[in-house]
């Protein structure tokens, strides 16, 4: 099974998709590949979290996302 | 009760409220807070998302965390997601305490947390399209009054 990406609130306009899939395994240089330079440099900012199978990351560079998988990409919160 | 949920479609508070309410009889104090999508400013609706995994725990988290600090009988936080419309409700907090001021107290603590650290992302519609939104610096200042690492 590939893995899911999904991306949360304004990071769905800069890619123009709301998700991707990928092969797994998918690691973080493996996703930085994947969604190109511009999204690459958001993911890469401190208030960008990153959540794999449901937990935020304590360290994006952690990322090991295997098959059918599910990663969240989750820009700062807007609130309730 | 505790009791923690999204909503995907309109509610009406007042039957959550009632229903709340009636829970808790042995309460001295039930405080309540219902946001609406604000009119004005040009805005025509408001859109809603959040990330479910995440979204739901959060929120059923902070409401353990206000029973506890505020030694509440219960606790409501019903939040929508989705579009919606200029006076649609957005959010019910309640909160059922032996005395006013935790019931009070314990219903702005929700509020400050989900307004700012809790997993929604929210646009506003506008006559030239769709505006992402962050939390404003006063919704900031708010939060870090309660001194608990939000």
């Amino acid at each position: 099974m590939p893995v899911r990406i999904l991306f949360l609130g304004p990071l769905q306009d800069l890619v123009g998709c709301p998700e991707m899939q990928a092969q797994a395994p998918l690691d973080w240089s493996g996703l930085l590949d994947l969604v190109g330079p511009e999204m690459s440099a958001v993911l890469c900012e401190d208030r960008v979290n990153v959540a794999c199978r449901g937990q935020v990351l304590a360290v994006k560079s952690d990322l090991l996302a295997d098959h059918g998988d599910e990663i969240a990409l989750l820009p700062p919160v807007s609130g309730g | 009760m505790r009791d923690a949920r999204l909503l995907a479609e309109p509610f009406v508070p007042a039957e959550l409220i009632d229903k709340f309410a009636k829970a808790h009889p042995q309460s001295g104090g039930v405080c309540h807070f219902v946001g609406e999508v604000r009119g004005g400013q040009g805005i025509e609706g408001l859109e809603l998302s959040c990330y479910r995994p995440l979204t739901l725990p959060g929120i059923e988290h902070l409401a353990h965390a206000a029973h506890n600090r505020f030694d509440l009988l219960g606790i409501l936080i019903a939040h929508r997601v989705g579009v919606l419309q200029v006076g649609e409700p957005i959010v019910c907090v309640s909160a059922a305490a032996p005395h006013r001021r935790e019931a009070i107290d314990a219903v702005d603590y929700c509020m400050d947390h989900l307004k700012c650290a809790s997993w929604f992302w929210k646009r506003e519609q506008r006559a030239d399209g769709w505006h992402w939104i962050e939390p404003r610096s006063d919704d900031h200042a708010a939060i870090a009054r309660w001194n608990d690492g939000k």
